[in-house]
């Protein structure tokens, strides 16, 4: 039998800064999660983007994490080393009604303390020359910023096992029982906290110790993503005017000089459902709406995420009301990756800490080592290290420019790649125009050569998606 | 700081044959930048026969065409490669380049960009459905196939009737794996006709003109594809989905040349072939930078492309000694039924040899090409929009033109 203090239930944005919060207490903790990487979920697939907290609704969790999250993410992103771009956002009206909306909006903000500017259409353009023709009115939130999710949570997870955090990836719960100390997991491994960061499948862990308070249902976002551009085709967030839909269709630049436009919202039956469909289709329509000279023909993937909604309509955070030390962090979904730093802090510092009051702060702390980006270096930083090792002299994703050393760097890592897509959210190979087609063979090569495995056992995620499907003329 | 006359990105097909041309155009100090240890870029992963048939009378594999060609310039002690090194910087006529040597800046008088395509890959298209494995693209299949020697498929469907797709269908027949058919969204093959027979036809691979993949299926790796019928405006006819199992779809759906680099420079592309806008000695709208081969619009045959580097790497021996063409430029406009046209602008003076393709497919029509003091009609049996059509002029048929020359196509 496994004995730990805290077990956190899956790895996405949530569950990794809650474990990366609490490594730095003298404490044992684990986090178990069913894919074989970290952000798989939710937080793999979404706008990547930390709202000022204008919209949600007053008086909800929502409302709450999401303005103190935005504080936070500046300083959270500069400690992980990771990227943080305070781009702000544009809500663009379209009509009078929509400027009716606006005036609302700009109330919210005076009440939240959310630094706000309110500009007519054609003083927006000037800035942003691609906003549509028929925006009159936009409300700019310059405390709007764009990160990159599955980067943050795996620089959270790697800095977590770094200090003492254990990860079990591709681990899967299938049955939890309460015993004297806590509870016990699959029969084999005893916990004394619980805490139930399982996106989509939050009612289902839940289910296995008592009849769950909420349901999840999931939704689906799509989204188009377009190549970096020579210049920009928009410098802030472009929402349009909300509505009783949901936030609608966006441009939003990404961190690596992206553009994603989505999402659409659609109920979705199957929790793992990552399919895209009818959406894209709708968001080449509704994105019109707020901006024009859509470059559709820089258009390089696809996506969808799913977002965990729960039937409260809020966040659900809080200790079990039944059962003690089971902690819920359900109903995630938008704005959740805006909130998830506040809600790590608030979890642990008010409810699982006071569980261990005898617990101190330890005496050392490991800081992780940021990924290596040759293309922020200089020609003489470049030079160095590849006088150090030759490795990162060799160009192997030619769209984003990531040298071998850089994969070889990510895979080497604490909570490092294993996978393909591992690679590919790591340090960019495949993120580019031609989508992996001339680097991922090789990526697949070195992947190998550093799990010591052969090609054939490679795989782009789950286990099952290998590459390989037999040797040529294995079946003549 | 390093310098040459003469540099050339990518040592590729385009690439050796503009270095020879530029040899023979009198340059004595030219290097080859190459990302890969070894010349001949993608022609080292195409295995299969009919390179070389009009330039060596011969139908080689494409390692064989390259070698061919290489042995034309390995003993040249004036033509150089540099091998395992990428260009990832340019400025003027400055290249950044990396290697694991380190970074280093490399200046020439003159630059050959000859950087070859790229897939389009699924993304582009919009494919939906699931983010699973077991999608490729054709050339990628290709490179794991006869590379890395493992098949990527055991039943397999193509999307798209490009070269690549039709070619990858025989290859993964010959080696073990089921190809169930190919989709075709124009009501025309966009491949060889004798792709299509040899490739297709010879192994009772049905094409399904007409038809597109409309969604991709499976859990963690590839299940089915919904295949799809369109109308003549190419718009998905409801009804008429079908679920084809299989655990591979290749995409041959289109090759976009590879201009990323000289795009920062800002050298003018043309929106159609996305290559760059040139003159015809091949340079583009930046002084002493000149572009060949899939780099500068997507090729049919190979022996196109060498015509071509050649042509190039002489304009660029002649630029670099000096000799600019003095007369001015006539513009080429592409009218009905032109999809694009190269050179896009020419000077007179020469017998000029002009590249087009048309955007859809003529039976029996004719080639106008018209401007003030020139009109002239060539009639043809039929032309589809795979294959490259060129056209001669004589120096003397130019001479009294002025303005603008279009092209168009008259069914």
């Amino acid at each position: 039998m496994m004995m730990v203090d805290i077990t956190i239930i899956g790895a996405g944005i949530t569950g990794s800064l809650i474990a990366y919060d609490l490594s730095r207490f003298d404490l044992k903790v684990l986090v178990l999660e069913k894919e074989n990487d970290v952000a798989e979920g939710a937080t793999g697939a979404n706008s990547a983007m930390v709202h000022s907290g204008h919209d949600p609704k007053p008086g909800t969790l929502k409302c709450r994490y999401n303005l103190l999250g935005n504080r936070m993410y500046p300083d959270l992103c500069r400690q992980l080393k990771v990227p943080y771009v305070p781009i702000g956002a544009y809500v663009a009206a379209t009509s009078a009604e929509e400027e009716v909306k606006i005036a609302e909006l700009v109330r919210q903000c005076e009440e939240r303390k959310v630094p706000f500017e309110v500009l007519d259409g054609d003083e927006a353009r000037k800035i942003e020359p691609n906003l549509s023709d028929n925006v009159t009115k936009v409300l700019s939130l310059p405390t709007t910023g764009i990160i990159s999710p599955y980067e943050t949570t795996i620089a959270a997870m790697e800095e977590a096992i770094l200090n003492g955090v254990e990860l079990k990836l591709g681990y899967e719960v299938k049955n939890i029982r309460q015993d004297d100390e806590g509870f016990i997991i699959n029969g084999e491994i005893s916990t004394k906290v619980l805490v139930n960061c399982a996106g989509a499948h939050c009612d289902e862990i839940t289910s296995m110790l008592r009849e769950s308070p909420y349901k999840v249902e999931t939704r689906k976002g799509e989204y188009f993503v377009l190549d970096h551009l020579d210049g920009s085709y928009v410098n802030h967030v472009i929402y349009p005017v909300p509505s009783v839909k949901g936030k609608g269709v966006l441009a939003i630049p990404t961190v690596h000089g992206n553009v994603m436009l989505g999402p659409n919202s659609d109920y979705c039956e199957d929790k793992e459902d990552d399919a895209t469909g009818s959406g894209l289709d709708l968001i080449r329509r509704e994105i019109l709406k707020t901006v024009k000279n859509v470059p559709f023909h820089k258009l390089i993937h696809t996506f969808a995420g799913l977002r965990p909604h729960i039937d409260l309509n809020d966040f659900y955070i809080q200790e079990d009301d039944q059962i003690e030390n089971f902690i819920h962090v359900a109903g995630i979904e938008s704005p959740g990756l805006s909130a998830a730093p506040a809600i790590a802090k608030d979890v642990v510092e008010n409810m699982i800490m006071p569980k261990f009051p005898e617990c101190r702060v330890k005496d050392e702390y490991i800081h992780r080592n940021p990924f290596i980006r040759m293309d922020e270096m200089s020609f003489e930083e470049k030079q160095e290290l590849i006088g150090k090792d030759p490795t990162f002299g060799k160009i192997v994703c030619r769209c984003e420019e990531i040298s071998e050393g850089q994969i070889r760097d990510v895979i080497r890592r604490k909570c490092g790649a294993t996978t393909i897509k591992g690679v590919k959210m790591r340090c960019r190979p495949g993120m580019g125009r031609c989508q992996g087609g001339f680097c991922e063979p090789e990526v697949v090569k070195i992947l190998a050569e550093e799990l010591g495995k052969t090609a054939s056992e490679i795989t782009l995620d789950r286990n099952g998606s290998k590459v390989c499907v037999s040797a040529a003329k294995e079946d003549l | 700081m390093e310098r040459h006359q003469l540099l050339i990105i990518g040592g590729g097909s385009a690439g050796i044959a503009a270095a020879l041309g530029a040899f023979e155009g009198g340059l004595r100090d030219i290097l080859i930048i190459e990302r890969e240890s070894e010349y001949g870029g993608i022609l080292q992963q195409c295995i299969h026969n009919g390179f070389g048939l009009h330039t060596f009378n011969e139908e080689l594999s494409g390692p064989a065409y390259a070698e061919r060609y290489y042995d034309l310039i390995k003993d040249n002690e004036c033509i150089k490669f540099m091998y395992d090194t990428a260009v990832i910087g340019i400025e003027d006529h400055t290249l950044t380049v990396s290697g694991k040597q380190g970074l280093k800046k490399i200046e020439g008088d003159a630059i050959v960009v000859a950087t070859g395509c790229r897939e389009r890959p699924a993304g582009a298209i919009g494919l939906k459905g699931n983010r699973c494995e077991g999608v490729y693209t054709a050339g990628t299949a290709q490179k794991y196939l006869n590379k890395e020697g493992f098949l990527v498929g055991k039943k397999v469907f193509i999307l798209g009737s490009g070269d690549i797709g039709l070619i990858m269908a025989r290859r993964m027949t010959l080696e073990g794996a089921k190809v169930i058919g190919v989709a075709e969204l124009q009501p025309y093959s966009n491949g060889l006709a004798r792709n299509i027979k040899q490739c297709l036809e010879d192994f009772d691979i049905p094409l399904y003109l007409s038809h597109t993949v409309e969604a991709v299926h499976g859990d963690s790796r590839l299940e089915s594809i919904t295949l799809i019928e369109v109308d003549d405006k190419l718009q998905k006819i409801e009804g008429s989905e079908q679920e084809i199992a299989c655990d591979c779809l290749l995409l041959s759906v289109g090759l976009i040349p590879e201009n990323t680099l000289i795009e920062r420079l800002g050298v003018k592309l043309d929106p159609r072939t996305k290559g760059a806008v040139i003159d015809d000695t091949y340079m583009t709208s930046i002084d002493g930078i000149f572009a060949c081969g899939n780099a500068l619009h997507v090729h049919d045959l190979v022996d196109y492309v060498s015509e071509e580097g050649k042509k190039a790497g002489k304009a660029a021996a002649e630029y670099v000694q000096g000799i600019r063409k003095q007369s001015e430029l006539i513009r080429n406009v592409t009218g009905d039924g032109v999809s694009y046209m190269i050179p896009q602008s020419f000077h007179k003076g020469e017998d000029l040899e002009f590249m087009f393709r048309v955007n859809r497919v003529f039976k029996d029509c004719s080639i106008h090409i018209s401007g003030q003091g020139l009109d002239k009609l060539i009639r043809k049996p039929g032309i589809v929009p795979s294959e490259m059509q060129k056209v001669k002029l004589k120096k003397e048929e130019l001479e009294k033109l002025e303005g603008e020359l279009k092209w168009e196509v008259i069914a």
